[in-house]
């Protein structure tokens, strides 16, 4: 059940975006809000249009209709890099870490954007970089001791387990301290312990920091128990949106997606 | 106006030159995903092998006491291209497969140094001139007819290079080989997966590859002889491939012919008012503009990257 | 035994990004310095300076550079040796043009308006990637040769084409021209080499060379993170064409004497330099070192072992360094694709063991 927040004004809405590659459309007249505070799932089957509404909140993909509203001021298109500043962060289905850095490094990449000494004092060091760099990696710190990844600091994050490259994936979009953090299927490829963990971890976030969180994921029983509020996608198109319980009994959510509905296998 | 088609012609000719070497590399790329520095230096070595099978100062003559006629020694030369395909199999690409293409590109530059060190402590640096018995000299029926200086062994080098263009087309896209080709170029492992043999494919290809650089030899070194300069002819690949893109054969051919024809013209109309010698970097260029305007070239295929 | 970390713990973060953390490196790389300070110039004299020392830290600054924008930005590059004569040149007007100009000043600029130079060619790369990005380089390459070789002000107008060095003094001492000293000339380009170095090493252990590794690994992830790739990849090309420009004046000023550009800076200088940072390990600063060090060695030793010992003649001892060094390429890309520094390291980890064997 998802506990007590305190859920503020929309965040993020979407407004009739449609996004098409080629001749193939991806996603058509989709619009859906988020709140601030909010963990808001976007569930679908595979191919849905779940990722790709992803990389349009995030500047990857360039719709062609519709807006895109965060934090009052409207776009449609907008480069990666700019979203980012605007406090939006995001992980990514297949890891999108970088392999030739340590974890501590990974994560302190999260904090780019809030180090802002230039090249000349980076190469003199001594004095405002390093004390810059110490005051982030102090940041940085609370973030590995929240995601419990001590041991792994140093090691190079290509010779890491699956599931601990998404725990450092996730920790450099936490790193960001972001607004608006985007999880593109957190759990995938997780046993049940990992998924608890991860579960956990996702819960704190909003409960410790307030941020706002848009997951996608299949696991029906993480959905319907930490999300707030859920919309549905099917063939790039938007079939529901409410809450988890408005959803599950939705005729033609189960239809397309849920199946029949059985007796509360997943909680 | 005459002289403008002379030297259009003449570019052309000089670009056919470039398209023999070029397709050596597509063929490649398209089946390895590397780009084989080491393809000019292939077609010095096949030069070189072949000027020795067929010369009396060289080892066959030395070792043996005869010499080949120019056809055996071309499939001499063509047998010991097959051997070095299978040793570069062997030695090198076995042990870098799925390696990033960066580090691959890099392995054909050592494999590029090593064969010319080799080629010249076997046979030595200076110039040889081949002599295989192909026409030389002016096209005298449009010399007498329209005035026009052709080169009767360039005419034979585009005939050969369209021959040889239609047959790796068709070979491409018809075969059973073609089809694994192109699957190893997008994805060795992959196309491990599915049964096809790296090795086999490797082997096959780079001999293939050995076989054009060999042709693209001949036709070289007929017209000025082997020489050292034919192993840069790949850094003049590039601008070609760029311009067709590196994964197509005739876009080798068409960007071969463009950037012959430019270099012509740029040297010869706006090269005296800049001391000349524009050729060294109009190519270059010629496809920095190409990069930046429409970089999988004219015919290539356009990547698309999702994450 | 002698190189455990047992009982050096750090308590601060400051500590523990420190470049040496063990005790034993910071006494070795104190060693170091000093040797290469205060005994080397006791000792040397020119052979040793021309043929290795010299030689070693002009490549080896030259390394650096070319290491930051391939090994740590992943931006390939065969344009190095141009950019060394842009700075060559440079230098060269410079001191013509401004006799009065500090030396060292002149140095400093000339590598500036190589890292403008550098900007330049590298606003490609803004678009593509890899070897389409090779060939941008190639373009600056012979385009830069070129421009050196046909337009006269650059050489000055002479006759030969070739720009010769006048002398220059630093501090007192002659540092160019044939009458300087050895120790003067040595000592002149360790200083550079020994600040341009740690100033890198900062870099790259900062945020720009954090932003710089993330694109070289993902960079669609580092833009979707924040990272500008405008900004990254032209901050490399500056970086990197800064410390080659420098390279390549001192490589002309201190250690040539004179050059031409066909020979002195041609596409095989590139690749010399390339061969370095690949055996020397791409991305390390270390590694630079090492592939430095390596390339002015094997030729020198194959020489005294092929010509001098053995007879054989010098044209031989070329072929076979080229045979040599085209296989070493590959030995390194398929055995230790990092090259000499992390070998050094895993020495280094045996080390530690030692004489323990785990």
């Amino acid at each position: 059940m998802a506990y007590e927040r305190n859920i503020g004004d929309t965040l993020l809405a979407v407004d009739q975006i449609s996004l098409s590659f080629g001749g193939v459309k991806a996603l058509s007249n989709i619009s859906f809000s988020v709140n601030e505070h909010e963990v808001f799932a976007i569930i679908g089957p595979n191919g849905a249009g779940k990722s790709s509404m992803l990389n349009c909140i995030n500047g990857f993909y360039h719709p062609q209709e519709g807006t895109i509203t965060f934090k009052g001021k409207t776009r449609r298109q907008v480069r990666p890099s700019e979203a980012a500043r605007e406090g939006i962060a995001r992980t990514f289905q297949n890891i999108a870490l970088f392999k030739g850095m340590t974890t501590l490094d990974n994560i302190m990449t999260g904090r780019n954007t809030k180090m802002t000494k230039g090249i000349f004092w980076q190469a003199l060091r001594f004095g405002p970089a390093e004390k810059e760099e110490m005051e982030h990696r102090a940041v940085v710190e609370k973030v590995i001791d929240f995601l419990e990844i001590e041991a792994i600091r140093k090691t190079a994050v290509g010779t890491l387990p699956y599931g601990l490259q998404k725990r450092v994936e996730l920790g450099r979009a936490l790193a960001a301290e972001p607004d608006l953090l985007l999880l593109d299927e957190p759990m995938a490829g997780m046993n049940l312990e990992e998924k608890q963990d991860m579960c956990r971890f996702i819960l704190d976030v909003n409960d410790e920091f307030g941020t706002t969180i848009v997951l996608i994921e299949h696991d029906m029983g993480v959905v319907m128990d930490i999300s707030d509020r859920v919309v549905v996608l099917d063939y790039g198109k938007k079939l529901a949106e409410g809450t988890p319980d408005q959803v599950r009994t939705n005729q033609t959510v189960i239809d397309a997606y849920l199946g029949v509905a059985h007796d509360d296998e997943d909680e | 106006m005459l002289f403008f088609i002379e030297t259009v012609i003449s570019g052309l000719m000089a670009g056919v030159m470039y398209s023999l070497v070029a397709l050596g590399f597509v063929l490649i790329f398209k089946a390895s995903g590397i780009f084989n520095f080491a393809q000019g230096v292939f077609a010095l070595f096949a030069g070189l092998a072949l000027y020795d099978f067929i010369s009396p100062d060289g080892w066959f003559y030395e070792l043996f006491g005869f010499v080949l006629p120019a056809w055996l020694g071309i499939i001499a030369t063509m047998g010991v291209m097959v051997i070095v395909a299978w040793l570069v199999e062997f030695l090198v690409l076995r042990h870098l497969v799925n390696q990033e293409p960066i580090i691959l590109f890099m392995s054909t530059i050592g494999l590029a140094y090593f064969l010319e060190g080799l080629g010249d402590t076997l046979f030595g640096s200076d110039v040889k001139p081949l002599n295989l018995g192909l026409p030389s000299g002016a096209w005298d029926y449009l010399l007498d007819t329209h005035n026009l200086y052709v080169e009767k062994l360039e005419v034979v080098a585009a005939v050969v290079a369209a021959v040889l263009v239609t047959v790796l087309a068709i070979f491409f896209q018809k075969t059973r080989i073609g089809r694994a080709l192109r699957a190893v170029a997008d994805d060795h492992q992959a196309a491990l997966s599915v049964g096809i043999s790296l090795r086999t494919i490797w082997v096959i290809v780079w001999s293939v590859s050995g076989f054009v650089a060999l042709v693209a030899g001949i036709m070289w070194g007929s017209k000025s002889g082997i020489q050292f300069s034919l192993s840069l002819i790949a850094l003049k690949a590039l601008p070609v491939l760029i311009l067709g893109g590196f994964t197509s054969v005739p876009g080798a051919i068409v960007g071969g012919l463009i950037i012959g024809v430019g270099e012509k013209v740029a040297e010869v109309y706006a090269g005296p008012f800049v001391g000349g010698a524009i050729e060294n970097w109009f190519a270059y260029m010629l496809a920095l503009v190409f990069l930046l305007v429409r970089p999988q070239g004219l015919f290539g295929e356009k990547i698309i990257e999702r994450v | 035994m002698f190189y455990r970390e047992a009982g050096q713990f750090k308590t601060s973060y400051k500590a523990d990004q420190a470049i040496f953390t063990i005790t034993q490196d910071r006494f070795f790389i104190g060693l170091i310095l000093i040797a290469a300070f205060v005994v080397v110039p006791f000792f040397i004299n020119d052979y040793w300076a021309n043929a290795i020392l010299i030689h070693f830290l002009v490549y080896a600054l030259a390394a650096l550079g070319l290491n930051i924008l391939t090994g740590y930005c992943g931006q390939v590059s065969l344009g190095t040796g141009g950019f060394m004569a842009v700075g060559a040149y440079a230098s060269y007007k410079l001191v013509t043009m401004f006799p009065e100009m500090n030396f060292i000043l002149a140095i400093l600029l000339s590598g500036g308006i190589t890292a403008c130079v550098g900007v330049f060619f590298g606003l490609p790369s803004l678009r593509i990637k890899g070897f389409y990005l090779a060939v941008a380089t190639l373009a600056a390459q012979f385009f830069l040769v070129w421009l050196f070789n046909k337009v006269g002000w650059f050489f000055n107008y002479s006759p030969t084409g070739m720009i010769v060095s006048p002398p220059r003094e630093v501090f007192g001492f002659l540092v160019t021209g044939p009458e300087a000293s050895s120790a003067a000339r040595y000592l002149f380009c360790l200083s550079f080499v020994v600040v341009f170095a740690l100033a890198a090493k900062n870099i790259v252990r900062g945020r720009v060379g954090r932003s710089w590794m993330a694109i070289r690994d993902m960079d669609i992830a580092a833009e979707l993170i924040g990272i500008r790739p405008l900004e990254a990849k032209l901050t490399a090309f500056a970086v990197s064409s800064f410390y080659i420009g420098v390279a390549g004046a001192l490589y002309f000023n201190v250690w040539l004497g004179s050059a031409e550009p066909t020979e002195a800076f041609d596409i095989f200088q590139s690749f010399f330099v390339l061969f370095i940072v690949i055996i020397g390990g791409l991305g390390s600063i270390l590694g630079s070192f090492l592939g430095a060090a390596f390339m002015v060695l094997v030729p020198i030793t194959l020489k005294t072992i092929m010509v001098d010992g053995m007879g054989f003649a010098v044209g031989a001892a070329k072929h076979a360094e080229v045979m040599l060094l085209g296989s070493l390429i590959i030995f390194f890309l398929i055995v230790e694709p990092h090259g000499l520094a992390r070998l050094w390291q895993i020495l280094k980890e045996k080390l530690r063991r030692w004489p323990f064997p785990y």
